[in-house]
């Protein structure tokens, strides 16, 4: 079987500054695949490259064994959902309306919905947690709540992958569980392919089935949390002092920031 | 759950038809040559040729003009439906962008190098206008997707200029049929023949379906470019598409009656309060809101000066400055 995602030799270059160099790494289908790095990684560019939004200049990327440049804009829609980091909230959509946004890859230009499509918005809202906020409009919501109507969104569009670009930065501890509990849960769940970028090195232990590291645009380390967050390669890749041990919460690695002053107190 | 879409659609539709449909009547009632309401009713549904001067009046002076006010009102309407979603700014408008006035300025210099209506002056309308709109779109780049401010400052400046500029083309000709150009310039319709008002129709008609065609890719672009593209919206093609199709629309209008403000402004935004913002609906209740403002704008602007008339511009300007203002200072909270 074809993995959902092959990337071969991809490049990419903003100008002549290149951003991604040579990267090639599959992501199996059913993965919960976390990106990470430092800022200006290219985690990003990789992710709008993989969601079709950037076309790459150099190298080739495969969705089940099919050239992404061979599917049109629509079959694409059907195959790869993907969520910003940031939407823009200022016209007063509802909640339901903008989930049901989602069905328009499987709809005409009107995107005139049929009964089942209303079917697949009401469960991508109760998968969800939305139900309650079903007739709210949009700016009236919390980060958090945002976040979740964008992801139901995404579930409506009942894809085979879904990327996501740091779909926890900028909200508070609870919603970040409860986002990343939703992605263990389209994935094991739906049998999803959920592709992030994060910031946040714990988070991705917790809950990243294969991680991949990326400095400067490359390949630093891609595997199992406890095999890419080791004290090398993290050291190697973020330039910082940093504490690895395991986490009381279970087999997997935690990662610590060491301050400056109590590395003094070690000398 | 929302009930089906057209469910809403219709309803709506069908309220704001029988308004337009209403004022439009009035309209073809009320005018300086006394008349009634039966009397016209009469003439437009059967054949009895009671009063010919009558008759005469309501055929040829004002049925077109209603149709005429009908048509820009929706074509206004909806130019600032198209604006307010493509620049994601509420207070974006044809008259208040500038591009009114960037038609204005190519439908006077046509005038003035004594090109026709169709297509001379039509066309260099439609150069203003594409000139204005791109001049708009440079300068307010770079400012993440168009900061609402300073989108509408550069409108405001783009305005401002084109103002002096038909001034100084009016001050540097004499030509006779500048004479009014004065009262065109505020927006006339006073001056429709049946003709006319069948061309205009026929260019701005395939605009109506074409916008609302593509009335559903608004709302997805309204959730930001990337994740409109992540839905199947060829986004660049879209927005050049319907850029351009209203600047066409508003161009057209403009050189036929002047420069009217403001109700791309006023309509949407009352039928945004009303039914939300899913453009499929939007888009169908703009041009029929929209008409039947227009027309009851027309009509104020026949009976309410205590002799002759005043352009149907100046009173969507009396009502629809205020209204942006207040909006303005509602969105900065």
């Amino acid at each position: 079987m074809n993995p959902a995602i092959n990337i071969n030799n991809l490049n990419y270059s903003y100008g002549t500054m290149p951003v991604l160099e040579n990267l090639s790494f599959k992501i199996e289908r059913g993965d919960l695949f976390i990106i990470i790095g430092p800022n200006g990684s290219g985690k990003s560019t990789l992710l709008r490259l993989i969601a079709g939004i950037i076309r790459a200049g150099d190298g080739q990327i495969e969705l089940f064994g099919n050239p992404i440049r061979n599917y049109t804009r629509k079959a694409l829609a059907r195959k790869i959902a993907y969520v910003p980091q940031t939407v823009p909230v200022d016209f007063p959509f509802t909640v339901s309306e903008v989930v049901l946004m989602g069905r328009s890859p499987h709809l005409g230009m009107l995107g005139l919905e049929r009964e089942k499509d209303l079917v697949i918005t009401k469960q991508a809202m109760e998968f969800t947690g939305l139900e309650q906020l079903a007739h709210r409009k949009t700016h009236q919501l919390s980060g958090g709540e945002c976040q979740r109507v964008f992801i139901a969104r995404a579930i409506c569009q009942e894809t085979d992958i879904i990327l996501l670009d740091e779909p926890t930065a900028s909200l508070d501890l609870a919603h970040q569980t409860r986002i990343m509990d939703l992605m263990e849960k389209l994935q094991k769940e739906k049998d999803i392919t959920v592709v992030m970028v994060s910031h946040d090195v714990n988070l991705a232990a917790m809950y990243g089935k294969t991680l991949l590291l990326l400095k400067e645009g490359q390949i630093l380390s891609r595997g199992k949390p406890d095999e890419v967050l080791t004290f090398q390669t993290l050291e190697a890749a973020y330039g910082c002092t940093l504490l690895v041990d395991e986490s009381p919460l279970g087999h997997f690695p935690r990662v610590t920031p060491v301050p400056e002053r109590l590395m003094k107190i070690k000398d | 759950m929302k009930p089906h879409f057209l469910k809403r659609l219709l309803p709506v539709a069908f309220v704001l038809s029988i308004l337009l449909a209403g004022v439009m009547f009035l309209g073809i009632s009320v005018g300086s040559t006394g008349s009634n309401f039966g009397d016209v009713w009469r003439s437009l549904l059967t054949n009895t040729r009671a009063d010919s001067v009558l008759e005469a009046i309501i055929w040829r002076i004002r049925l077109p003009r209603v149709i005429l006010a009908a048509l820009v009102g929706a074509t206004l309407s909806l130019g600032g439906l198209v604006f307010q979603a493509l620049l994601r700014n509420p207070l974006a408008e044809p008259y208040i962008l500038g591009i009114s006035g960037g038609s204005a300025i190519g439908a006077i210099l046509g005038i003035i190098l004594g090109l026709s209506y169709f297509p001379g002056v039509s066309i260099m309308a439609f150069t203003g206008s594409i000139g204005t709109l791109v001049l708009l779109l440079i300068m307010s780049q770079g400012q993440a997707v168009f900061k609402k401010d300073s989108l509408l400052l550069s409108g405001v400046m783009v305005n401002a200029f084109c103002s002096a500029v038909i001034m100084f083309l009016i001050s540097m000709t004499r030509d006779a049929r500048l004479h009014n150009i004065m009262f065109w310039l505020m927006g006339d319709l006073s001056t429709a023949d049946i003709g006319q008002v069948g061309f205009l129709a026929a260019a701005l008609l395939p605009c109506f379906i074409l916008i609302f065609w593509l009335s559903n890719t608004m709302n997805l672009l309204l959730l930001g470019r990337d994740m409109a593209q992540t839905m199947g919206v060829n986004v660049k093609i879209v927005t050049l598409t319907l850029l351009i199709t209203t600047s066409y629309m508003v161009s057209i209008t403009v050189s036929y009656c002047g420069l009217i403000g403001f109700v791309g402004l006023v309509i949407p935004h009352l039928l945004r309060l009303v039914s939300g913002s899913d453009h499929r609906i939007l888009v169908p209740a703009s041009i029929l809101g929209g008409g039947a403002y227009m027309v009851v704008c027309d009509l104020l602007a026949k009976i309410l000066p205590s002799q002759g008339e005043i352009p149907a511009g100046v009173i969507t300007a009396l009502i629809g400055a205020p209204l942006f203002i207040f909006l303005l200072k509602r969105s900065r909270q």
